[in-house]
């Protein structure tokens, strides 16, 4: 069966190859994820469970002069108890050739739902972290980083 | 491939304490060519796994989004007395390995 119409994703993606073949892009030029491929990647993270706002907190730099090197924490609101922590944290990225940035497995043991860690931007973008709790919701949030200088190399 | 980690070596029982980890690692990405216009192989840490006397506190997977030399910062409920184990896996399939002691009164 013929699909009349292209996403977007598959769109860039047909046009991205073409300037390839043309031998219009630099060799070093990466495919980027997007948001389909980060909404793809939460999909296959969290199953059939949405995302709701609230309770995940991120705290990005407004511009990150490098990007090869960008701060981020991930502070989620939970009483780490035995019935009642977080499981795990997943960070990505919707401008980078993979969307994938980390995924934190949490305990009771941790006390203290707050991770932090650095990475690489290849422009700017916007990055999320999704919270999955012990009782199987799911918290996410979104926040815009501005690039100045990509950071995956090339 | 030598780590920094700081942790306090005493606390108090209940206290969560902050964890810090510096890892020396290049973190190659995979999506780089080298000078020869060749892929440079991907070669990361792609897991850190923490465990407090046995028991894990936390595992973090990284992608190749990670930076070059990752510095993670976590927490950790004291509770007793004994050693933490840091192990981080690269994908060269080497397993590196920190122990540190915490006295817990």
């Amino acid at each position: 069966m013929l699909r009349k119409t292209l996403s977007r994703r598959e769109l860039l993606l047909a046009a991205g190859a073409g300037a390839l073949a043309a031998g219009l892009l630099p060799p070093y030029a990466p495919a980027l994820a997007d948001t389909a491929a980060v909404e793809d990647a939460i999909k296959k993270l969290l199953g059939e469970v949405k995302p709701q706002q609230g309770k995940v907190a991120l705290e990005v730099p407004e511009v990150a002069e490098s990007g090869a090197n960008v701060p981020f924490t991930v502070v989620v609101q939970s009483p780490m108890t035995d019935k009642d922590h977080v499981k795990a944290i997943h960070v990505l990225a919707e401008g980078n050739p993979l969307p994938g940035v980390a995924t934190f497995h949490l305990t009771p043991a941790s006390g203290k739902a707050q991770v932090s860690l650095r990475m690489r931007l290849a422009k700017t973008q916007n990055v999320r972290a999704v919270a999955v709790m012990s009782d199987g919701q799911a918290y996410a949030i979104t926040k815009e980083v501005k690039v100045t200088a990509g950071g995956c190399g090339g | 491939m030598a780590a920094k980690i700081k942790m306090p070596a005493t606390a108090k029982k209940g206290d969560v304490v902050e964890v810090k980890v510096l890892i020396d690692h290049a973190m190659e990405t995979g999506q780089r060519k080298g000078a020869d216009g060749a892929l440079i192989p991907r070669k990361i840490i792609n897991k850190f796994v923490c465990t407090y006397n046995g028991k894990q506190v936390m595992q973090a997977d990284y992608h190749p989004a990670i930076s070059a030399n990752p510095f993670m910062s976590f927490f950790l409920a004291a509770s007793e007395s004994g050693e933490v184990k840091f192990q981080w896996f690269d994908d060269d399939g080497s397993v590196q390995e920190a122990v540190q002691k915490i006295t817990v009164e």
